[in-house]
């Protein structure tokens, strides 16, 4: 490859290490590791601002009856938690790992397109920035819940819709543009020898997300434009008064919104398809028929759009289809479910942070797939529909199956990252009290929604209360737990802790081990040779 | 950064491309689903267009019960209701029913009505011969109306439907109307 003796002649340009310090460093980087940092610490920031929107909403439903906030600020915040918890925490956490792991995973230098990724992410703190400045504005902001669903985001909308739409096309553009990039740089950067059926299953999973994204998030783009005309420029693509159909939006946007879901699962799936062969010291069982079956978990997400529909006065055969449909997709997420079974399967398992967060995260995803099966029933759904099920669902596959898989991904690769090993005291306490709470705060909610309670709503009949009172002790919880993280990633930003050695998971294979702890800030700028 | 076999911006212009394209199709998605409705009748549209009553074979051992809703849409002052709440016709018959509205304002307002059947289906077995909401209604300030409405059921309607509620919901357009002249 030509590649390998050019760089040679370039090597003597680069910095070796980062650029001066200050705010222009991080303003100007172009480098994958500064760009993935800033994407993880933004994610993380979201997290906590979506999560102070969560304590909101549930010392509202601690008690029924108002007492804390009115209604209309209630739906703002059941609103704003969602766009934030989806697009400012879940995705670019996982943008932010592509960015860290990706190049050192295949042995490039750096992303494909390094200014673009600039780009990238410096647009999203002004998406942001828009989106909760938006609720300050005269009569609040976005209320019509993460769905937006046309006429509440149209006719019944103030006009604060217009800062909302901005917000999410630059998201949109930020993450099409983060997405070009991974699919750029795993198509053009491999290293010499590292074929696809050689990549790891992070990088797979990544690739196939990339074109997940590339995909729906333009049909997002879309939607949201429509809800802009219609609201402010006289279109009716969703108001029957002027021939449009607003089921039409619901079409339109679970088009969207089936395979978003799998943009926020796939990579989880490779973060744990990472970290499981690494503690049982046994290789991935299954290798191929795991990305053949991410590859067609990505394919059928795009027929199963209307399991968020059934009651919307579908046909029997439509009803029927995407039944069927949904229920195939458990197939390929059960097949791996099963690898990763089989490979702990008689392994010499050892119970470091980030395989505990895998486990956790093996165990309960595979609750919330559960009742997504329950969900897929359509004559069932027709009860389970919009009550607390489908958030006890949904909770289940994001916050023990998304994040906690961010977790352990940060606990695997932040020796790597910091140079340091992280306080093992802060992770278990983190750890133990995340998984205690979070299913406080998730498992009565199949409970409460099995017997009627309506999600989106401020107040409750008085036969919620108690559930409701555990509910909100867990959430509680499970908010102050994640302080224990920050102050963590504090210490090990601080480089607080005994050095990590450069492969400090005894059973870790990849390129990225065999690059010094922390990892320089440039790394193969000569290709390495892979066997 | 070092020079590539492949240039990745020519590349990347490559996906932007399909970002592009699938932009145009969340829009495309708006004709296919009014085709593919259209074909099917799934969204129980009925067709906006007056339908030919050609002599058709009367069903006489048939009886399809409709039955008719009305609904002023949000911030619509009017009052708009069947003159009758259902009927039973053959399939093939054709039949004649009255809707009353009226305009209580003291301005006058431009309405058009927007029907809707359930279950779906059934709409492609709906033929209209005459419907006030082919058109918009222009209602002045006190006004009272008594509008035709004439059909007929298609004897092909399905055997497992017996009986269908067409819905209509009236729509104050006249913001749009001025807005357009
Ligand atoms: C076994 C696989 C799964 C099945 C069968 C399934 C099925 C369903 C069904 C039928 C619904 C609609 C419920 C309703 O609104 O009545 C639903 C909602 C939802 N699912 Fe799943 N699901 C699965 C996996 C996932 C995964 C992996 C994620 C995300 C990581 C996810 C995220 C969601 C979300 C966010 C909603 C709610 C959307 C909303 O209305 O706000 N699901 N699921
Ligand atoms: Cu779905």
């Amino acid at each position: 490859m030509s590649s390998i003796v050019e760089q040679d002649i370039h090597a003597d340009d680069h910095h070796h290490h980062a650029p001066g310090g200050g705010i222009k460093r991080w303003l100007y980087t172009t480098n994958h590791k500064d760009i993935g940092t800033l994407y993880l610490w933004f994610a993380f920031i979201m997290f906590l601002v979506g999560g102070s929107m969560a304590m909101v909403i549930r010392a509202e439903l601690f008690e029924p009856g108002l007492q804390i906030v009115e209604p209309n600020f209630f739906n703002q915040m059941t609103t704003v938690h969602g766009l934030v918890m989806v697009f400012g925490a879940v995705m670019p956490a996982f943008t932010g790992l592509a960015n860290w792991m990706v190049p050192m995973m295949i042995g490039a230098p750096d992303m494909a397109l390094p200014r673009m990724n600039n780009w990238s992410f410096w647009i999203l703190p002004f998406a942001f920035a828009i989106l909760l400045a938006s609720l300050f504005m005269e009569g609040g902001g976005p209320n019509f819940g993460w769905t937006f669903y046309a006429p509440l985001s149209t006719t019944y909308s103030n006009d604060s819709t217009a800062l909302f739409v901005f917000s999410v096309h630059i998201m949109g553009a930020s993450s099409i543009m983060g997405a070009i990039n991974v699919i750029v740089t795993i198509m053009n950067m491999r290293a010499p020898g590292m074929t696809y059926m050689k990549m790891p299953l992070f990088v797979w999973t990544w690739f196939i997300t990339a074109f997940l994204l590339i995909a729906v998030m333009p049909v997002l783009a879309g939607a949201v434009t429509m809800v802009l005309t219609d609201k402010f420029f006289g279109t009716s693509f969703f108001s029957a008064a002027g021939g449009g159909d607003p089921v039409l939006f619901q079409h339109i946007f679970w088009f969207f919104g089936h395979p978003e879901v799998y943009i926020m699962i796939l990579p989880a799936f490779g973060i744990i398809s990472q970290i499981v062969p690494t503690f049982a010291r046994k290789p991935l069982f299954g290798y191929a028929s795991m990305v053949y079956a991410t590859a067609s978990i990505a394919l059928l997400s795009f027929v199963v759009w209307a399991h968020h529909m059934f009651t919307t006065g579908m046909p029997v055969a439509g009803e029927l289809f995407f039944m069927i449909a949904t229920m195939l997709i458990s197939v390929p997420t059960g097949v791996k479910v099963f690898n990763w079974v089989a490979t702990m399967w008689r392994g010499a398992m050892t119970f470091e942070m980030p395989m505990l967060f895998a486990l956790a995260f093996i165990v309960l995803f595979t609750i919330g797939g559960f009742s997504g099966l329950m969900l897929a029933i359509t004559p069932v759904d027709f009860q389970y529909h919009d009550t607390y099920f489908v958030v006890a669902h949904f909770h289940y596959v994001l916050v023990t199956g998304a994040i906690f898989s961010i977790f352990a991904a940060a606990y695997y690769w932040l020796p790597k990252w910091s140079g340091v090993m992280f306080d093992k005291k802060l992770a278990n306490w983190h750890f133990w009290c995340s998984l205690v709470s979070v299913n406080v705060l998730f498992f009565p909610m199949h409970f409460v929604g099995l017997a009627g309670m309506p999600r989106r709503i401020p107040d409750y009949a008085l036969q919620f209360a108690d559930f409701n009172k555990w509910i909100s002790i867990g959430g509680f919880a499970f908010g102050l737990s994640q302080l224990f993280f920050l102050a963590l990633l504090i210490k090990a930003c601080r480089k607080q802790g005994e050095p990590a050695a450069a492969k400090p998971w005894e059973g870790a294979e990849g390129l990225e081990w065999e690059i010094p702890s922390p990892a320089p800030y440039h790394t193969f700028e000569t290709p390495p040779v892979i066997k | 950064m070092s020079q590539h076999a492949v240039n990745p911006v020519k590349s990347a212009g490559k996906w932007l491309l399909v970002v592009i394209g699938m932009f145009g199709f969340g829009y495309a998605l708006v004709p296919l689903y009014d085709v593919f409705c259209d074909i099917t009748g799934i969204n129980g549209k009925p067709s906006n267009q007056a339908a030919a009553y050609q002599a058709v074979e009367i069903d006489e051992a048939r009886v399809v019960k409709v039955e008719f809703m009305t609904r002023s849409a949000g911030g619509m002052a009017s009052e708009f209701k069947p003159m009758v709440q259902s009927i039973k016709v053959h399939p093939g018959q054709l039949q004649e029913v009255e809707f009353y509205v009226k305009n209580p304002t003291d301005r006058d307002i431009v309405a058009q009505a927007v029907p809707s059947i359930s279950p779906g289906p059934a709409a492609l077995y709906m033929n209209k011969t005459e419907c006030f909401c082919f058109e918009q209604q222009t209602l002045k300030a006190g006004e009272e109306v008594i509008m035709p409405m004439r059909f007929y059921v298609d004897p092909q309607l399905p055997q497992d439907i017996s009986v269908f509620t067409l819905s209509y919901t009236l729509y104050d357009v006249s913001a749009q109307v001025v807005a357009q002249n």
